[in-house]
């Protein structure tokens, strides 16, 4: 392994969707600063939004929304876990986001007066955009990076983030998933930007990359938060989507939802009151599909032609283009039949529930001089506009933070250890391939950790991760990209293991399916009204811990706090 | 223990006859967010060197000359 120096203000990690946008924004804050953008696979291509975004979730409108509206929201869809001051942070820059994207040539669907075309799809307020031609967003992101000269280096996996005497950011460490080449990036501060973490469950295909998220999105940047010491706040709140069965791709409700499509039993009939994804939407997802009323389905069959056409342009053109010949091969059209849907494989995924490494209104960790953006941060329901919203603030509060910061000593026998970690499979004949490490792992993680949550099982479920850590220290890789996945199934198990810690911690139930826990079933705000942390104890083991919730900045009643819990349809209101 | 190899379909297939790998052409192999794809050093064209494919579509999209076709995979079809 050739070993890289390098040397910059600014290292922006994962270059998806908040990571170009924190690059560009850090940049404009001050011209003069040196940053890299860092991208496992090609910024032109990366993350979540690979191939577009058919549409914001959450865009804070005037007109059509208020900041405050959205964080109550947002609190009551989140069983009222949330630093309101964090999502206030979001929806005060929503509109200005969506202004500056609009100007860079984001299509955004209008009416005919020329203003933005909002719909409801909330349980109480109305935030969703659609973006029919919204398949060009990354192209957008990629005209800018190049206008604001920030520096991309492709295909090299970062591994770690080194911290120096004083307790802040000094250092990224990785490797060329090409080459192997190690690189090691002396920097003032970082933004990790690395998505969900995708990879965790199995999907129920088999097909180890046939998951909800981009599979790059395996946890890297929340294993390397933790190693690093960062704080990650209610991991137990797992992400669970409803999607498209066997395909595993959003069906998507948000889009269909205001044509008139919605989630229906097998008898065709609607049985939650909202499609908006909540844990207790899930949760009643869940019970329908285990119920003699399932499996579930998207319902469109009852739609005008020329409706359906305008759903099929989306869906098969932006975000999961496949879909369509998904569809084609199984010969289900959705002019004359119901898509059958199911849940997916667990994850952590701000972007749509509220588990991630903690950050509060700036962007900033509990790691001095590390900032985290998007998917993989802590603020709740965030999707696409989230991540840009905090890229941009991670940007520019990372670039002033480097002003006037002079970079310290990297611990020299910490680039060892981590040059040596991640040469060994490498150097090993015959050892355990990654893809069987990653795959027991996954196919464990569904066996013991999807909810309903038990007690014994999870117990069960760290046993066997214990066993498996062990076991991956025989992994081989015969080539770079092999090591890629070897040092992603370490993420991949750090993760396990955290969403197992998490959620044996919180002794309660609550966010519906997201952490329902069969030994105890009942929401407990008396011991529970409260965030939990996990953090990388003394001894080296995950330690957790309860932090309070912020005092409230926007007030709930009582009949608002209540909302989403009363999603199934009445029977009396199914009947008729 | 020595290593095995099991066969399986790959979802990606190109059209050699429209690749042009030869004259230099790397899109798909660029665009890949899993990085499964490569450039045979023989045939000089390109190929899906793992199986590992989120059925995502940008090398089919970008491809300039509309020789690469993805197909989902058949475990999930």
């Amino acid at each position: 392994m050739k070993r890289i120096d390098l040397q910059y203000d600014l290292v922006v990690i994962g270059g998806g969707t908040g990571g170009p946008m924190a690059a560009v924004k850090a940049k404009e804050r001050n011209p003069q600063l040196k940053v890299l953008l860092v991208d496992k696979a090609n910024v032109k291509r990366s993350g979540a939004i690979s191939m577009g975004m058919d549409g914001l979730n959450n865009a804070v409108i005037p007109g059509h929304a208020t900041p405050e509206q959205y964080v109550k929201e947002i609190t009551v869809a989140n069983d009222g876990i949330v630093d309101q001051e964090a999502v206030m942070a979001y929806a005060a820059g929503s509109f200005d986001m969506i202004q500056e994207l609009d100007r860079w040539g984001v299509k955004f669907e209008k009416d005919e007066t020329g203003d933005y075309a909002v719909r409801k799809v909330h349980h109480l307020g109305s935030y969703v955009l659609p973006m029919p031609e919204g398949h060009h967003m990354k192209k957008i992101l990629y005209r800018q990076l190049k206008r604001g000269r920030v520096e991309v280096t492709n295909r090299v996996v970062v591994t770690r983030v080194l911290t120096g005497a004083d307790g802040a950011v000094n250092a990224v460490l990785g490797f060329d998933c090409r080459t192997a080449d190690f690189y090691v990036i002396r920097c003032k501060a970082a933004v990790i930007s690395t998505g969900a973490a995708g990879r965790i469950g199995l999907p129920a295909s088999g097909y180890l990359m046939g998951t909800y998220e981009n599979p790059t999105n395996c946890g890297d940047g929340h294993a390397m938060a933790y190693h690093a010491g960062a704080d990650l706040a209610n991991l137990e709140c797992f992400q669970i989507n409803p999607l498209i069965k066997d395909y595993n791709g959003p069906a998507c409700a948000y889009v269909t939802g205001p044509f008139g499509g919605f989630t229906a039993n097998s008898k065709g009939e609607r049985f939650i009151e909202c499609d908006y994804w909540s844990g207790q939407m899930m949760l009643e997802f869940h019970r329908e599909l285990q119920s003699g009323n399932g499996p579930v389905f998207l319902k469109l069959d009852h739609l005008a032609e020329e409706t359906i056409g305008e759903i099929e342009h989306i869906l098969h053109t932006n975000e999961r283009p496949s879909r369509g010949r998904f569809h084609e091969k199984r010969g289900n059209d959705y002019r004359s039949e119901m898509v059958e849907m199911h849940i997916s494989e667990i994850g952590f995924c701000s972007g749509h529930s509220a588990s991630g490494i903690h950050v509060n209104a700036r962007g900033e960790t509990s790691v001095k001089g590390l900032y985290a953006a998007g998917d993989c941060a802590s603020v709740p329901h965030n999707y696409m506009l989230g991540a840009f919203v905090y890229g941009r603030l991670c940007g520019e509060n990372a670039a002033e933070y480097c002003d006037g910061r002079n970079p310290l000593a990297v611990d020299e026998d910490a680039v060892e250890a981590e040059r040596a970690r991640i040469a060994a499979p490498l150097g090993r004949g015959d050892g355990l391939t990654p893809f069987q490490v990653e795959y027991k792992t996954r196919r464990l993680v569904n066996d013991y950790l999807q909810p309903p949550k038990i007690t014994r099982k999870y117990e069960i479920a760290l046993r066997r991760f214990d066993e498996i850590r062990e076991d991956a220290l025989q992994m081989s890789a015969a080539n770079p990209h092999e090591l890629m996945r070897a040092m992603e199934a370490h993420s991949i198990l750090d993760c396990a293991e955290m969403a197992a810690r998490a959620s044996l911690f919180r002794t309660e139930s609550r966010w519906g399916l997201y952490h329902h826990y069969v030994d105890f079933p009942e929401r407990n705000d008396a011991d529970w009204f409260c965030h939990s942390l996990l953090s990388k104890g003394a001894d080296g083991a995950m330690s957790l811990r309860k932090k309070a919730v912020e005092p409230y900045i926007v007030a709930i009643d009582e009949q608002e706090r209540t909302a989403y819990q009363r999603l199934r349809v009445a029977p009396s209101a199914a009947a008729a | 223990m020595t290593i095995a190899i099991t066969p399986t379909q790959a979802p990606v297939a190109v059209d050699e006859d429209k690749c042009i790998a030869e004259k230099g052409c790397t899109v798909c192999v660029d665009v890949c967010p899993l990085d499964v794809l490569a450039i045979d050093l023989v045939k000089k064209k390109a190929f899906m060197q793992f199986d590992e494919c989120w059925y995502c579509l940008p090398c089919e999209t970008d491809c300039p000359t509309g020789a690469v076709q993805v197909s989902i995979p058949y475990l999930l079809r």
